[in-house]
């Protein structure tokens, strides 16, 4: 073997005066960069296999754990930076493709933060929250062209609707990517919300099935777990076309994560690698989607709503427009930040565009061509507070997905290590050491407590704007200034300058 | 300075109007008398009058009511009118010199009715006038179209309301039920076409108040056909009840419905059949929901319909007496015209006060609304 010529990215610090030798953090680091020297009766530790992660910071009784950037430098290169010289090492040694998880963390623009929301003052009030109702409640489905009330009744039933007590739902992982007891979690915390978890495209364990109300199943082109009985046990199904952090590739899962039970629910061999092809290979046209949609309604008889899922990409209007026409009763869209348990790099980094300006160009698409009504409008790809989701509703989605905030809620520390298996925090992980690390009641509550501050969060705004129900807010971009932005960036989100 | 229609522009406002449910005209010096009572709601750069049963004589044609800033906005609208329709009379709105109107534009006004070769197929002559309001509007130069109802007409411009009736001669007028509206805009342009109230058809709106939900509704209507040309709430409103009424063929109760929508608690506790259609309602035409302040009054040749935003956020007061019934920003604009009302009462958020004509039908066309018996 030659000589590696990566160094370690982090620097574990461990103040040695408070340290007890109580060795937690010898057994919380899955990594093992954490050792305990029996001949010598002290811990010692690897900085190059630590990924920063804090679990040993955290669990640390005496609090003596620290980490840092590893303080090396390369010489000063505005070109090649310290993470595009690793990478050629890393490359060079493997002769691979650079795997990573999570959301790209390039400092790409985050339209989110360059919008501002406006409120009343005089010509109309604000209207208070704890004194007045506001209504958050959300109907996601297909809506007819046409309302037919006879004799003072409705003559016939609106479409199947999902209805959501706050129109924030959390999106897909996969048991396999994730832990059950984080399935769990997220399906008791959006039973408890009023709202939907999606199961990715891992299928349903058992466990799972009784919370299927609030259940949205999904199907990939690897049709992972699905059966009839599957499709019948959620409220909703979606098609998942592609995701925001891969754009134009299938789901991965490493074999090291598919051990019993994810082998039953996924209908797959132990330890197999699950690689999702790239396309459904029944889709390769808009008609054929036509046809999946349809034969997915048929199997569930009609009583269930089909979302169609894509990565924002180019030319994602256009293709918006042609699912809806397809037949999908909901549109869901993931923005290129959008999180992933494992995807390739280059393609995370590179692939697919802002969520922002997809959800804009969509919205204002469906609405030229009169049909923005008919379809409801759902999208993720990194919501990371109260304020991105009334930005989101306001540029004209009906409601988000969220998924990585979620995730931070259960203990979730950005590492960007998911695709290892080895997430101390039990959440990209199927390793029982690991997963019982969190507890699905802890999960539940915290899931529960962050949709409930935000939720919070949303009506005081609102009630600021002079709003008491959320469809006031839908698609109303007067209620949004952009700063900072150029003439063009205003013109594809549709909003005004601040000061305008 | 951009005038009303290039930007948004909010403002306070006073409000009334009265009507004889039995059809009985009256001159227009009462509600003359009502909105010149409630001077202080107004601030001089608005007021306005819509009026029914004016026109009997033409009680078939449509009443076109025309702005010109020029001659040239005439030529071609005129032209635009004898082409496509028959012109059974026309001629300027007579006015009177009142001292503090400045600047008014030329007012005219035609009875019409489309040709019918012209229709497209499957339009009726509403829809091909509401089609050429929206033309004129957009391509005759400094041409506006103030109303189009059959048997109504509106009279509007910048100044108190009570100076605008004057100078329109409205005591000389006798119709079954008129509206009042005078304006505080927060800025204005000053444009005569700007002031309220903002009319479509037969359908007329005086509204007070700033709906926060203006964008929401705004590009839902713009999904079906509707230019939003002078970016104000009442002509939302206005393209909302056409919208809902006409195009989508609701009860009125259930447009009313629409954009006053009762609360989601409220709504649990209904019956499961009003549950079942207002949750499709509010599903449905989610977008429609007016937020925010509004006290409006609706005309139509059916009658009159007062409505307030589901919080109650604007003031409005209801009297009747006899065959009258009265509506008012304040109860003392009632009191002003009707000192001894039989009952007064202010309605509650959302809830509406509906006066309908006992010999509706005649002057509607197409227009005859039905309710779906709501309860309310
Ligand atoms: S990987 Fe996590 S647990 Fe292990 S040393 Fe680094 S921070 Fe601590
Ligand atoms: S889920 Fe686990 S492995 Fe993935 S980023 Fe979060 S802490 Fe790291």
């Amino acid at each position: 073997m030659t000589l590696s010529m990566n160094t370690p990215d982090f620097l574990i610090e461990r103040n040695r005066e408070r340290c007890i030798n109580c060795q937690v953090c010898v057994r919380q680091c899955a990594n093992e960069a954490h050792g305990w020297d029996a001949e010598e009766e002290k811990i010692f530790s690897q900085d190059a296999l630590c990924v920063n992660c804090h679990r040993c910071v955290t669990m640390c009784p005496t609090h003596s754990l620290s980490i840092r950037k590893f303080p090396l430098e390369f010489r000063e290169n505005a070109n090649w930076t310290a993470s595009t010289m690793k990478a050629i090492y890393k490359q060079a040694e493997t002769g691979g493709i650079l795997l990573t998880g999570m959301g790209t963390d390039r400092p790409y623009p985050v339209y989110w933060d360059q919008l501002l929301l406006n409120a009343s003052q005089v010509t109309n009030p604000s209207i208070d929250p704890l004194r007045e109702p506001m209504e958050l409640k959300t109907f996601l489905g297909r809506k007819p062209e046409q309302l037919r009330v006879i004799n003072g009744k409705l003559a016939e039933a609106l479409p199947p609707q999902l209805e959501l007590d706050l129109p924030i739902m959390f999106s897909a992982m996969s048991f396999g990517s994730i832990s059950l007891n984080v399935a769990k979690s997220l399906a008791q915390a959006a039973e408890t919300l009023g709202t939907f978890y999606n199961t990715g495209e891992g299928g349903l364990h058992e466990d799972l099935y009784k919370y299927g109300k609030n259940t949205i199943v999904q199907v990939a082109s690897g049709r992972f777990g699905v059966h009839s009985e599957y499709l019948n046990a959620g409220a909703a199904i979606e098609i998942k076309i592609g995701q925001g952090a891969k754009p134009g590739i299938g789901g991965h899962l490493p074999g090291e994560k598919v051990g019993v039970e994810v082998s039953r629910t996924r209908m797959i061999p132990e330890q197999s690698d699950a690689i999702s092809p790239a396309p459904h290979h029944d889709i390769y046209s808009i008609e054929d989607l036509t046809q999946l949609i349809f034969s997915l309604k048929e199997a569930t008889n009609y009583e269930k709503p089909v979302i169609v899922k894509i990565a924002a990409v180019h030319n994602v209007s256009a293709i918006a427009s042609g699912i809806a026409r397809a037949g999908a009763d909901i549109i869901a869209i993931d923005g290129f930040r959008g999180g992933t348990g494992a995807a390739p790099l280059r393609t995370r980094d590179s692939v697919g565009i802002p969520i922002e300006l997809a959800l804009a160009a969509v919205d204002s698409r469906l609405r030229e061509e009169g049909i923005r009504n008919q379809v409801s409008l759902v999208v993720g790809g990194s919501i990371r507070n109260s304020t991105d989701i009334i930005k989101a509703i306001a540029l004209g989605a009906d409601a988000v997905y969220v998924a990585s905030s979620a995730l931070l809620a259960l203990g979730c520390h950005m590492c960007q290590k998911c695709y290892t298996g080895k997430c101390n925090w039990g959440i990209a992980t199927q390793r029982p050491e690991l997963v019982k690390r969190l507890n699905p009641e802890i999960g539940a509550e915290r899931a529960t407590n962050l949709l409930k501050a935000w939720e919070h969060e949303v009506k005081e705004i609102l009630g600021g704007m002079g709003i008491n129900a959320i469809e006031s807010l839908c698609g109303n971009r007067l209620m949004l200034r952009g700063i900072g932005l150029s003439d063009r960036e205003l013109n594809i989100l549709g909003v005004l300058a601040a000061g305008e | 300075m951009l005038r009303e229609g290039d930007v948004r522009i909010p403002s306070g406002c006073a409000i009334s109007g009265i009507i004889n449910r039995s059809g009985q005209v009256f001159s227009g010096e009462d509600i003359l008398q009502s909105i010149a009572l409630m001077h202080d709601r107004s601030n001089g750069l608005g007021g306005g009058f819509a009026a029914y049963g004016i026109y009997p004589e033409y009680e078939d044609y449509y009443a076109f009511h025309l702005y010109y800033e020029g001659a040239e906005g005439r030529e071609q609208t005129e032209s635009y009118l004898n082409y496509f329709f028959h012109v059974a009379e026309s001629g300027e709105i007579p006015t009177k010199k009142t001292r503090s109107i400045k600047n008014p534009p030329l007012a005219w006004r035609y009875f019409v009715r489309p040709k019918p070769s012209y229709l497209l197929e499957e339009e009726n002559e509403d829809e091909f006038v509401v089609r050429s309001v929206m033309y004129i509007n957009a391509e005759c130069k400094g041409a506006f179209v103030v109303s189009s109802g059959k048997n109504m007409g509106a009279f509007k411009g910048v100044g108190y309301p009570e100076d605008i009736g004057e100078y329109f001669c409205l005591d000389k007028y006798h119709g079954y039920s008129w509206t009042a509206h005078g304006r505080f805009p927060t800025n204005t342009p000053g444009w005569w076409g700007g002031a309220h109230p903002f009319t479509l058809l037969d359908w007329s709106i005086v509204h007070n108040g700033e709906i926060s939900s203006y964008g929401a509704n705004r590009r839902f209507l713009e999904m079906y056909g509707y230019k939003l040309s002078m970016q104000t709430d009442t002509e939302a409103i206005t393209y909302a009840f056409d919208y809902l009424v006409r195009k989508q063929q609701l009860p009125m109760d259930v447009a009313i419905a629409t954009l006053a929508a009762p609360f989601w608690r409220d709504i649990e506790r209904m019956n499961s059949e009003k549950r079942a259609l207002l949750k499709a309602v509010r599903a449905m035409y989610g977008n429609l929901l007016m937020n925010g302040p509004f006290s409006i009054i609706l005309g139509s040749s059916q009658g009159l319909i007062a409505l307030n935003d589901r919080l109650k956020l604007r003031s409005m007061v209801a009297a009747t007496k006899g065959e009258f019934l009265y509506l008012a920003s304040e109860e003392s604009a009632i009191r002003e015209v009707c000192p001894q009302p039989e009952k007064v009462w202010a309605p509650r958020g959302g809830e509406p006060v509906i006066a309908t004509l006992e010999k509706r039908g005649v002057q509607g066309y197409d227009t005859e609304y039905e309710y779906a018996g709501l309860s309310y």
